[in-house]
């Protein structure tokens, strides 16, 4: 399982990860096959999961009560897999804009979403999103207008959030699929708005 | 399973350290940010009880599962200097043996 | 320590945040599933919580937990978790890295 490309010397930590492997396999812990499957498991993951959920929120209004009330039931009733995840989905609205942090690690619906951004495990994110959201948001290039509330989550024990974006403008009688293309990971951890329909083709 | 003390809009207290009457040492891992304690805030909801985090660490069950909350602060109490608008929130998960009545 | 870990930032002052995306290492997505494994929650045997994968973090020291990269916190965590639950030894692994390290080296 080397890495392909230009021999560089393995770093301690890469050393210490196929060490930790190696053992785990020999003792009959995982196998090699356990850690690929999962490895490829956790790679199909990814925000276009959310996007479905989204959308399907924008063009139906019992869905999205049913998806405020209990996000995980929600998420479940859509085929989606995502084992162990206690989720709350947070509205956005004309009034409130949401958006999430993880201050003490990195929580995060992983298993809608995938693996998340550098950014949100960084400690410039983690220490100021909670101080001074509208200055970091901004810099994601988002001004909220201060008659509009900022809510920021921060996920610090077992529920994990995601921003229910608001439906962009001029996207009227769209299908769920078109809709889903709007939808960004950004958006959903509300550092940025969904694209509008300007944006694609 | 513990039963839960607080209810949606009842305001409350984050423990300043660890709550009195820990037994032992106080534990290595908690997941109440330093931020937060000391702050008054008001429940939004109860989340449900689950296993306690800080005993989990410890390699310990965790149960009986406690009560966990989400408790909604106003930003502008929270930070004396906050420069953003006077009706921004922030809601953080806390669990009930780190509340008490304000 | 219920004090403030190294890991406890929030409302800290901080720089601007850099919007870097880098693309997982392969060793990288492969600590990641192994800590996913271990927590038990795809099926493999239940070896650890991620509250002690946690844990072992926050007791890295300030200036470690500063330079040490996101995965390397946790590829380094997995292996004190494990150690701490007698999974494997600190021997055990020392021998092993020094191993491998001969064997990429030839």
């Amino acid at each position: 399982m080397k890495d392909q490309g230009n021999y560089r010397p393995l770093s301690y930590f890469q050393l210490m990860e196929i060490s930790l492997r190696e053992l785990l396999v020999e003792k009959g812990i995982v196998t090699d096959a356990q850690v690929d499957a999962e490895v490829e498991d956790m790679r199909r993951r990814g925000p276009e999961r959310g996007a479905r959920v989204v959308a399907k929120a924008w063009t139906d209004p019992d869905y999205k009560k049913r998806l405020l009330s209990n996000g995980t039931v929600a998420c479940e009733e859509l085929g989606l897999d995502i084992p162990a995840l206690k989720l709350v989905v947070v509205e956005n609205t004309p009034e409130v804009h949401n958006a999430i942090v993880c201050t003490l690690c990195s929580c995060y619906p992983r298993m809608l979403l995938g693996i998340p951004p550098d950014w949100y495990k960084s400690r410039n994110y983690r220490s100021r999103m909670v101080r001074e959201p509208r200055a970091v948001l901004a810099e994601f290039g988002l001004v909220i207008g201060k008659e509009i509330q900022v809510r920021v989550h921060d996920s610090t024990a077992d529920m994990r959030y995601l921003v229910l974006p608001m439906r962009p403008r001029g996207t009227e009688g769209w299908s769920e699929d078109r809709l889903a293309g709007l939808v960004t990971r950004d958006s959903m951890i509300g550092v940025a708005l969904p694209d509008s329909p300007g944006k694609t083709a | 399973m513990i039963p839960a003390k607080f209810k949606t809009g009842d305001r409350v207290k984050v423990s300043k350290a660890y709550p009195v009457g820990h037994v032992r040492t106080p534990p290595e891992h908690v997941r109440t940010p330093y931020y937060i304690r000391g702050q008054v805030g008001e429940v939004e909801r109860l989340c449900g009880n689950f296993p306690n985090p800080e005993k989990l660490a410890e390699m310990l069950s965790g149960l009986p599962a406690l009560p966990l909350y989400r408790v909604r602060f106003r930003q502008n109490e929270v930070w004396p200097d906050y420069r953003g608008s006077d009706s921004d929130l922030l809601e953080v998960e806390i669990f009930q043996h780190w509340l008490e009545k304000p | 320590m219920s004090g403030r870990g190294p890991h406890d930032m929030g409302g800290l002052p901080a720089g601007k945040v850099e919007r870097t995306e880098h693309d997982y290492a392969d060793w990288e997505r492969r600590v990641d599933a192994l800590a996913v494994l271990l927590w038990g929650i795809k099926g493999a045997k239940k070896l650890m919580t991620v509250d002690e994968l946690r844990k072992n973090i926050e007791a890295l020291p300030p200036d470690a937990y500063e330079k040490m990269s996101y995965y390397e916190r946790w590829v380094k965590s997995l292996s004190d978790t494990l150690i701490q639950r007698g999974v494997i030894s600190a021997e055990e692994l020392e021998r092993k890295m020094a191993d491998v390290e001969k064997r990429d080296s030839r």
